[in-house]
């Protein structure tokens, strides 16, 4: 049975639309793979000695932050592990026990990217550990972190879709965090011991093993019981509700498009992710402006920080235009749509965006005046520049985007991707000189001019990239309906 | 109103799946498209809306080449499938979105949607529910009315009695003979049903495997020398 399982996963593997479509990102993606990979195994290897060398006893540092370390674990699974979509409807006819059928989703998960990276950091330390003469109880600390590894796997699969769950754990942990960078209570204190444990005793090494199999027993009986159309498997609908917007028929065909475009931001699974993640990337900046990371510390990092923090939104939005409409770009098609005015309905939602970010981050004023105003120019380059590259871009992604991915059951996540961020980093870079070119060659205000005029000759350019637009719009036509029919 | 010349379409595996050399049809006709799967009607109506390329010929609508200029967008409405509805809102709000698109104010489409209360048979307007959740045959209710918004004089809909309940069926078919009647409009259906076909259209084409292989008006004979030329 496991054999035709095997089988089904490698076709839908090879016959997956995204694949193959475009090898020059695949291989980009893995050779970003290939050094994330080389890190983490060069973490691992070297962690001891460097801990070591600043005074620090390795087993017991790595324990302290053991706490935080399965947080985000479990924090990156959730936005970018998917699940375990199995084509699971069309096998439920036929004569394959429900269990099996379980086990193999769920054992799938196993073999996931986000489990066995972990080995690259967990197996060489315990090497080292090992040589260093730790004995035979760092094997059974190692043991312990992988039942916690896969712990969180199937604990990720248990509050999946469950965002009340998973943004309280999210708080609490945010909360440790911050009290623990304050000294004001640090939960080390009582969760290092508990690591700790796992090499000090011959025994306690079992508990996570236990809360693994837990957890696997759970999820197994979670999807059991969940098998069936009308339950786990169903497409859930909420009641609909109608909402005019009568405010904004006032702009005429822009503002029936920008009627729509907020009601898809509103009412879909997929478009929601995004705008959490565009109040995540605000807070990001918290890493730069803070100076707590040594290698961010500088002019550059710090516009490369402010692009981030005011066009969250815009990047993660702005990249799937048209792609979007994906699901009725036909019915668009076929209307007598004005392309500037669709084109200007996006442009103005992510301009709103982006005002609403650079608001949002007022509190960066806390670190002086200066810091903020990266922040504003950084917002007036991603109006003028970004907005135009980002459309650009998206004018030749053609993935057709799935709403309502996450309403089933095993849907799969993937309102962020990696995909994403690679698109986005060009759009980091020209910023970034035209500020550190500011700033060393005459002055850090300079250098906020710089990026700002940069931003306002960008938008005198509006209209011209509009049309380049609606040109590719036009001239990929044909390609983008028949790229958007595929679905995976 | 539409002039079709030496269309065809061959995708890149090399298949043919249609091939028109010379199809003429004049305004106010109400126009069946019949034949099995594959025989090519949704590649028709699809090169009919500019929606894919065709590899040979053109078609000329109301003096306007389709697959140049977008003149014709204006005067045409379709609803081929699904992908035409736009999942996450409501009845009223995509009527309306439509409407707007089409130059028509919220009492036009108020009037058009009082007018088909009846084909809604309650269960759209107001249900509270978004297009994605209703229904195969209630969204179909919904694209139909929809391509009617704003009077074009070209209505194209693929397949428009499959998945609607008896019924349904037959008040969509006082719909369509409303609109044949009106001298104004052209109507083109397809369908793999020739009882229905026959009841609503007043010329018949069918096609297999991309080529027209009958072309007959209406008449009382019309149904049987269908059924004898898809007979087994």
């Amino acid at each position: 049975m496991f054999k035709h399982f095997i089988w089904l996963e490698w076709k839908s593997f090879l016959r997956s639309a995204s694949f193959g479509t475009n090898l020059a990102m695949k291989i980009i993606m893995g050779l970003v793979a290939l050094y994330f990979l080389a890190c983490f195994a060069i973490l691992g290897t070297t962690v001891y000695f460097i801990l070591d060398k600043e005074g620090f006893e390795p087993l017991q540092t790595v324990n302290k932050f053991m706490i935080y370390y399965f947080a985000v674990d479990l924090l990156i699974r959730y936005f970018l592990q998917k699940m375990p979509v199995m084509n699971i409807r069309p096998l439920l006819t036929l004569p394959i026990k429900k269990g099996t059928i379980v086990h193999f989703s769920l054992g799938k998960t196993a073999l996931s990217f986000f489990n066995w990276t972990h080995a690259l950091f967990f197996i060489p330390f315990t090497i080292v550990l090992l040589i260093k003469g730790y004995g035979y109880q760092a094997i059974l600390w190692n043991i312990a972190m992988f039942a916690l590894v896969y712990f969180n796997n199937f604990i990720n699969i248990l509050i999946n879709n469950k965002d009340a769950v998973f943004y309280s754990v999210l708080a609490v942990f945010a909360g440790l965090g911050l009290t623990h960078y304050y000294n004001i209570f640090d939960i080390t204190a009582y969760t290092q011991p508990f690591f700790q444990g796992m090499y000090d005793t011959n025994y306690l090494f079992l508990l996570p093993v236990l809360f693994l199999i837990a957890a696997y027993y759970f999820s197994f009986q979670f999807f059991k019981s969940n098998l069936n159309l009308d339950e786990g498997l169903a497409k859930k609908s909420e009641v609909a509700q109608t909402e005019n917007y009568t405010w904004l028929e006032q702009f005429g065909t822009l503002g029936t498009f920008l009627k729509n475009d907020i009601r898809l931001l509103r009412r879909n699974k997929r478009s929601k992710t995004t705008l959490i993640m565009s109040v995540v990337f605000v807070f990001y900046g918290l890493l730069f402006f803070t100076s707590s990371i040594e290698a961010y510390d500088n002019p550059a990092m710090k516009v490369f920080a402010g692009i981030f923090v005011s066009g969250g939104f815009l990047f993660t939005f702005g990249q799937f235009i048209p792609s979007w409409d994906s699901a009725y770009y036909q019915l668009l098609m076929s209307q007598n749509i004005p392309y500037k005015e669709y084109i200007k309905s996006k442009w103005w939602l992510m301009v709103i965006g982006t005002v609403i970010s650079t608001l949002l981050a007022s509190f960066y004023l806390y670190f002086g005046i200066h810091t903020y105003l990266i922040v504003v120019v950084a917002a007036i380059f991603n109006i003028g520049v970004n907005s135009h590259l980002v459309m650009l871009g998206g004018a030749f992604v053609k993935t057709p985007i799935d709403l309502t991915t996450s309403k089933q059951a095993f849907g799969d996540k993937q309102a962020f991707n990696v995909k994403t961020m690679l698109i986005a980093i060009p759009k980091m870079a020209l910023p970034m000189v035209l500020y550190a070119a500011g700033y060393y060659l005459f002055s850090p205000n300079i250098g906020l001019l710089f990026v700002a005029l940069a931003g306002v000759i960008g938008f005198l350019f509006r209209d011209y990239v509009f049309s380049k637009i609606e040109k590719i719009y036009k001239s990929e036509k044909y390609a983008t309906i028949a790229a958007y029919k595929q679905k995976n | 109103m539409i002039q079709v010349h030496n269309l065809s379409k061959t995708y890149n595996n090399g298949v043919k799946v249609l091939n028109v050399e010379s199809l003429e049809i004049p305004k106010g006709q109400s126009f069946g498209l019949v034949g099995n799967n594959g025989a090519g009607k949704t590649t028709f109506f699809s090169l009919l809306l500019d929606l894919i390329q065709p590899s040979s010929g053109h078609i000329i609508n109301n003096n306007v080449q389709v697959n140049t200029s977008e003149a014709w967008k204006p005067f045409t409405a379709a609803f081929i499938d699904e992908s035409f509805l736009i999942g996450y809102l409501t009845a009223e709000e995509y009527f309306y979105f439509i409407g707007e698109l089409r130059n028509q104010n919220k009492a036009d489409v108020d009037t058009l949607l009082a007018k088909h209360e009846e084909f809604f048979n309650g269960e759209i307007l107001k249900s509270k529910k978004y297009l994605r959740d209703l229904s195969k045959g209630n969204m179909k209710k919904v694209g139909i009315i929809a391509a009617l918004i704003g009077n074009p004089e070209v209505v194209i809909l693929d397949e428009p009695f499959a998945n609607l309940d008896p019924t349904t069926v037959n008040r969509l078919k006082k719909i369509i003979k409303e609109l044949a009647d009106d001298t104004n409009t052209t109507v083109l259906v397809s369908s793999h049903d020739l009882v229905h076909t026959v009841e609503v259209c007043n010329r018949i084409v069918a096609l297999n495997k991309g080529e027209i292989v009958k072309d007959i008006q209406t008449s009382p004979e019309t149904l049987k020398e269908l059924e004898a030329f898809f007979a087994v």
